[in-house]
C-alpha cells in the first residue's frame, strides 16, 4: 500500500470513529466498544478493498454506529441522516433496519444469519458469472451459532471464493470473554479444517490488512480473516473489558476517548510521511 | 402431492429462468427428475436448515425465486427465526414447500409431524400459507406461488380423494351444497381446511352439509354467501389438521365476528396432539383427534343434533 493510500485509510477511519463517537454520546448509547473494535476493518473494506457494485454484510449488527458512519463519509447518508440516529422517525436504529439503505442489503442484529447470507449472495452471483465480491463481518462471540458453522461448511463445499468472511476477534462476548464462555481456539486451525484459506491480521493496522488482502488473489479457496482486535480500543477507561459493550460515555470519558483518538491518529500519520 | 409438485417444478422450469430448487437433503425418489432438470440450480444445502433458509434469501435477493424443500417441520419450525428476519422482514420471494403437513407422516412420529405449521406461517409479516386440498391443486398453487412477489409456504400431504369436482385453485371455494338450498335442510355449514376435509364429504352426513375449503391463509375477506350460510344455519364446523388455536377455526372465528347476526354454535375438529401418547398412521391420528372416523362421526352427530 502507498503511503497516499495509507494516509486516506487513516483519515477515513479517524473520521467514522469520531463521527459514530459523537453519535452514541448524542444517543446516550452503548454498543462504543463493538464500534471501536471494528472500526479499521470496516473501513479498510469500503475504502482499501470494495468495488462498488460489491456487497458488505455486517452481521454484528450491533457495530451499527460504525457502518452507519461509514456511510457518510462515502457519501450514502448526509450529515442530516446520521443526526437522527436513536431519535423516533429514525431509518438509523441501534441495529441496521430493513430495505431501507443503500449498500444495506438485510437487517442483522440476530446473531449467525450474517455469513449464510454472505453465502447465499455468493452462490447467487457464481451462478450469474458476476465478478462480485461479497465481504461479511462478524463478531467472534455469534461464532458460538451453530448456523455460523453451517455457512462455513456451505461456503466451503461450494468454493465461493468471491465470499470473504472477516472476523473481528476482540475476545470478548455478551457476558464474558470468549475462551471463557465457549472456547473457539484454535480458531484457525478450526478454519483450516472447514477449508478456508485462513490468515491472520491486526484487526487495527491497514497494512496487515492489505497483506491478508493480497493473500486472496487467485488463492482458490474462500478467504477467512481472523483480525485480532481490542474491543473499545481507544476507550482507555474500558479498553478490553464487557462494559464497553454496554456502558454511554459519560462527558470526560468522551473527551477522554476522543482526545485518545486523535492523538492515535495524529501519530500514525505522522509515521506515514 | 410429492409426485404432482415435482411434476410442477418440472413444467414450471421451462418458463421461468430464475427458479432455484434448494433441499435440506431430502427427496429420495421423488427430486431426481427435478435434479437433472435444474443442473446447478439444484443446491441440496445438507442438513442445515438455518443457513439452507438465509441463503435461499439471499438469493431472492440477486433476483432468483428459490423453492426451498423440506420435511414440513424442518422447513418451517426449525428456522423459523431465519425465516421471519431473513426472508419475511425483507419480503423476498422464498417460497418454502413442507411435505407432510399435519399428521402426514404418521408412525415417524411426533418431531416428523407438523400442526403448528399453518399457524406459525401465516403470522409472518408479508407470508402467504397454500394448502392444496387435491393433488391436482398443486400445480395451479405452484403457478400462483411463482407469480407472487412475497414469501409463501407450500403445505403438502396425500390429496383428497372426494366424488365432487372441485373448482380451480382459489383462496375460498364451496365444495358442496347442502341436500335442500338456501339453508333450509342445512344442518351445519362445514369450512375446512387441507386434504382431512375429505373425511366429512365421504361421510354419510355430507348430504346435509354445506362443505367450504379454504386453501390461502391470512384469510382476507370472507365470501359474503358463507357468511349468510352460517348466519342462516346458525352452526359452524372448523376441519383442520393442525391445532385449533392458532389455525383455521382461530383465525375465521376472528374475521366472523363483524358478521354474526345470532349466535353460532361452532365445532372445531383440529389437531390436538397426542391425547393417548401413542403413534400410528395418519388415519390413527386423525381419529385418535376426531378428524376421521367414528370419533369424528359422534362428534359430528352430537353437534347437529
Amino acid at each position: 500500500m502507498d503511503k497516499t493510500q495509507h494516509r486516506d485509510l487513516l483519515t477515513k477511519a479517524y473520521n467514522i470513529k469520531q463521527r459514530f463517537l459523537a453519535m452514541y454520546k448524542m444517543a446516550n448509547a452503548g454498543h462504543v466498544g463493538c464500534s471501536l473494535s471494528v472500526a479499521e476493518i470496516i473501513t479498510f473494506v469500503r475504502f482499501g478493498w470494495m468495488k462498488d457494485s460489491d456487497e458488505l454484510i455486517l452481521s454484528k449488527g450491533h457495530a451499527a454506529a460504525a457502518l452507519y458512519s461509514m456511510l457518510a463519509e462515502d457519501g450514502t447518508l448526509t450529515e442530516e441522516d446520521i443526526q437522527t440516529f436513536y431519535k423516533n422517525g429514525t431509518y438509523l436504529a441501534a441495529h441496521p433496519p430493513v430495505n431501507k439503505l443503500k449498500r444495506v442489503p438485510f437487517a442483522t442484529g440476530s446473531l449467525g444469519h450474517g455469513l449464510s447470507l454472505a453465502a447465499g449472495l455468493g452462490i447467487a452471483n457464481k451462478l450469474k458469472k458476476t465478478d462480485k465480491q461479497i465481504f461479511c463481518i462478524t463478531s467472534d462471540g455469534e461464532i458460538n451459532e451453530g448456523s455460523t458453522w453451517e455457512a462455513a461448511l456451505f461456503i466451503a463445499h461450494h468454493k465461493l471464493t468471491n465470499v470473504v468472511w472477516l472476523i473481528d476477534r476482540n475476545q470478548l462476548q455478551g457476558y464474558g470473554r470468549t475462551e471463557d464462555v465457549m472456547k473457539l481456539d484454535p480458531l484457525d486451525k478450526k478454519l483450516e479444517a472447514f477449508g478456508f484459506n485462513v490468515v491472520i491480521a491486526d484487526g487495527h493496522d491497514f497494512n496487515s490488512l492489505e497483506t491478508c488482502r493480497l493473500s486472496t488473489v487467485n488463492c482458490q479457496l474462500p478467504t477467512v480473516i481472523v483480525c485480532n482486535t481490542t474491543k473499545g480500543h481507544g476507550w482507555k477507561t474500558y479498553e478490553d473489558k464487557v462494559d464497553c459493550h454496554y456502558l454511554p460515555m459519560k462527558d470526560e470519558q468522551y473527551a477522554l476517548v476522543t482526545a485518545e483518538v486523535r492523538n492515535s491518529f495524529e501519530k500514525q500519520m505522522a509515521l506515514v510521511k | 402431492m410429492r409426485v404432482e409438485f415435482a411434476q410442477a417444478m418440472l413444467n414450471a422450469f421451462d418458463r421461468n429462468d430464475n427458479l432455484a430448487f434448494i433441499t435440506g437433503d431430502l427427496g429420495y425418489m421423488a427430486l431426481e427428475k427435478v435434479q437433472v432438470k435444474f443442473g446447478e440450480r439444484f443446491i441440496n444445502a445438507g442438513v442445515a436448515e438455518q443457513n439452507m433458509i438465509t441463503v435461499s434469501a439471499a438469493m431472492a435477493h440477486e433476483g432468483f425465486i428459490p423453492f426451498v424443500y423440506s420435511i414440513s417441520p424442518f422447513v418451517t419450525l426449525r428456522p423459523y427465526e431465519q425465516i421471519r428476519n431473513d426472508v419475511c422482514l425483507h419480503n423476498l420471494p422464498v417460497k418454502l414447500v413442507g411435505n407432510g403437513g399435519g399428521y402426514g407422516y404418521g408412525i415417524m412420529g411426533a418431531t416428523h409431524h407438523n400442526i403448528e405449521d399453518i399457524g406459525a406461517m401465516r403470522i409472518l409479516p408479508n407470508m402467504k400459507v397454500y394448502v392444496p386440498f387435491t393433488a391436482s391443486d398443486v400445480e395451479q398453487a405452484v403457478g400462483q406461488m411463482i407469480a407472487d412477489k412475497n414469501p409463501n409456504y407450500l403445505r403438502l400431504n396425500m390429496g383428497a380423494k372426494i366424488p365432487q369436482e372441485v373448482a380451480p385453485f382459489a383462496q375460498w371455494r364451496k365444495i358442496k351444497d347442502a341436500r335442500l338450498p338456501d339453508g333450509q335442510g342445512t344442518k351445519s355449514v362445514v369450512v375446512g381446511t387441507g386434504p382431512v376435509t375429505e373425511h366429512i364429504l365421504n361421510s354419510a352426513l355430507a348430504d346435509d352439509l354445506e362443505v367450504w375449503v379454504v386453501s390461502i391463509f391470512p384469510i382476507t375477506q370472507l365470501p359474503a354467501e358463507l357468511i349468510a350460510s352460517i348466519n342462516a344455519t346458525q352452526k359452524l364446523i372448523t376441519i383442520e389438521e393442525h391445532t385449533g388455536e392458532c389455525g383455521l377455526c382461530e383465525t375465521l372465528s376472528y374475521h366472523l365476528m363483524n358478521h354474526l347476526t345470532s349466535n353460532i354454535k361452532t365445532l372445531s375438529l383440529a389437531a390436538n396432539g397426542y391425547p393417548s401418547g401413542r403413534y400410528g398412521d395418519q388415519k390413527f391420528h386423525q381419529a385418535e383427534n376426531s378428524l376421521g372416523g367414528e370419533a369424528m362421526i359422534s362428534a359430528l352427530n352430537q353437534f347437529l343434533q
